[in-house]
């Protein structure tokens, strides 16, 4: 199911997997044609740069958590897990962008389960930072993060 | 009430009509995807899975805290279900067609007031839906933010910082929102003016769809707009923008009628009074021409051409002469001509 949507007075083509497509139109009375799917979202997967390794990494890429290949994905167009956007990061975040024209959530964040994994991933950014710090000999500053990421870890071990 | 007495219930929900702008306005629609953390998207999980994920809902949906919040809402495993009470939820709209397919591995929860449903392992573990008569998509949205919230006292949702809430589908990721009106919109298709005024609000990021039939062509002049982008807007931008623009298509559509009205009084009234005729009297009809009936039918309640019609009675109809519902109460009849015969009996001993 492919729809076209001009936004920004760019035209882009959204493949959506077949129950959404459905889904979009749930509120029917029944009279709906029934759509023939098959390379949805698939044809967006491996475009631009690593085209060429994209075969490649369909023989071997899998998500460790629920164990979906990215060539299961490219079939229909539905991810396995939630772990799935970080273990398949790299074709996922490009794609999220072409459909929703943004990278980044700013809408509700849950009550209880929302602050503790903003928590996680502050501390995995600043972690990250961490790394890059060293690598760059900037001592101090590493010193800096580190002192945060125990501050933010305690936080969280309380959390729990 | 059981989800079996809701199936027979045709005046409950947003059937029941009503509600601000309903004449043009048939239903406003919210739902938001979830899932639970640290368990595969429900078209990886086999039964038993399936069955944990219906059993962690049923448990949060009965907590003290949840009742409180969101009030009591009655779960039924779709296999406790007979294949017409299943179909027969979906062309109330409280369930989606997905829910039938491989319907043991799936569930809903709806409320008394037919205004709640949850849909458990459809594309996503839950699916929560309002689904409110009329313009009152801020209501709706209000409605699935309490029942979210108090669900989450007890499940685990699976949310990133930077994705928001994550689906099975990367269309949905962000806030999994998805919100819709149906709309009636004879007075723009009789202008012709339908086509130019969907195809601006296509470019404004919404998707429209007819409900069609056998053709291209709209059957009923009921039309559906619902966002599609769900990441990098807030729940409020999206729905506030559908507002926005449904006010637009309801300004533009009630001056479609009017000016048809001015200059063509008979024209109006000759499609308003022969559908009234042929519903009142026709021995046969199929589900198309109902349709077609019903929307002339709607528009003379709707410009109070016609009294004595409650604009619930042509949303109950619309729904008992659906398949389903045909089948349902048809005492085996199954062909087509025996369902066109029983449909234009059933309409005859009610209007
Ligand atoms: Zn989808
Ligand atoms: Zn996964």
């Amino acid at each position: 199911m492919h729809i076209t949507e001009i936004m920004n007075s760019q035209t882009r083509k959204i493949h959506l997997c077949e129950q959404c497509a459905r889904d979009l139109q749930a509120q029917s009375f029944g009279f709906l044609p029934q759509f023939e799917i098959h390379n949805f979202l698939a044809g967006l997967l491996g475009m631009g740069p690593g085209t060429a390794k994209s075969e490649e990494r369909t023989e071997q890429a899998a998500c460790p958590d629920c164990g979906l290949r990215e060539g299961q994905f490219a079939q229909n167009g539905l991810l396995g897990c939630g772990n799935c956007y970080s273990a398949f990061y790299e074709q996922m975040q490009p794609l999220v962008k072409r459909i929703h024209g943004h990278d980044r959530h700013t809408g509700k964040v849950p009550e209880r389960t929302g602050g503790y994994a903003r928590l996680i991933q502050q501390v995995e950014r600043l972690k990250e930072e961490l790394r890059q710090a060293v690598a760059r000999e900037e001592f101090e500053a590493a010193a800096g993060l580190r002192d945060r990421i125990k501050e933010l870890e305690k936080g969280i071990g309380q959390e729990r | 009430m059981s989800v079996h007495d809701i199936v027979d219930n045709l005046q409950g929900g947003w059937i029941g009509g009503g509600g601000p702008e309903s004449d043009v306005v048939v239903s406003s629609r919210v739902r938001v995807a979830r899932n639970l953390a640290g368990m595969p998207f429900p078209h990886l999980l086999n039964k038993e899975g399936a069955d944990q994920v219906v059993g962690l809902v049923r448990k949060a949906s009965e907590d003290e805290r949840f009742l409180a919040r969101a009030g009591r809402i009655e779960l039924v495993t779709m296999g406790e279900l007979s294949a017409e009470e299943r179909q027969v939820l979906v062309e109330k709209h409280l369930v989606s067609p997905d829910l039938l397919n491989q319907f043991e591995h799936k569930a809903v929860a709806i409320d008394g007031e037919e205004k709640i449903s949850i849909m458990i392992n459809e594309e996503d573990h839950l699916r929560i839906q309002v689904l409110l008569p009329g313009l009152q998509l801020n209501e709706a949205w209000q409605l699935v933010n309490g029942v979210d919230d108090a669900l989450e006292l007890n499940l685990d949702y699976c949310f990133s910082e930077q994705l928001g809430y994550l689906t099975a589908c990367p269309t949905n990721v962000g806030t999994g929102l998805r919100a819709s009106v149906m709309l009636h919109l004879p007075g723009l298709v009789m202008a012709n003016q339908v086509r130019g005024l969907l195809a601006t609000v296509t470019k404004l990021g919404l998707a429209v769809r007819g409900l069609y039939g056998e053709g291209t062509e709209a059957v009923g002049n009921l039309f559906q707009v619902s966002n599609q982008v769900t990441l990098g807007r807030t729940e409020e931008e999206v729905i506030n923008n559908l507002l926005l623009i449904t006010r637009q298509l309801l300004e533009h559509e009630r001056g479609a009628r009017a000016g048809i009205y001015r200059e063509r009084r008979e024209l109006v009234e000759d499609k308003v009074f022969r559908a009234y005729g042929l519903l009142k009297h026709a021995r046969i009809l199929s589900a198309g021409e109902a349709m077609r009936l019903f929307s002339d039918l709607r528009l003379g309640v709707e410009m109070n051409l016609l009294t004595g019609i409650p604009p619930e009675l042509i949303n109950e109809l619309m729904i008992a002469s659906r398949p389903a519902y045909l089948v349902k109460t048809g005492d085996g009849r199954k062909n087509n001509y025996e369902m066109d015969v029983h449909r234009a009996e059933l309409i005859r001993s009610r209007i």
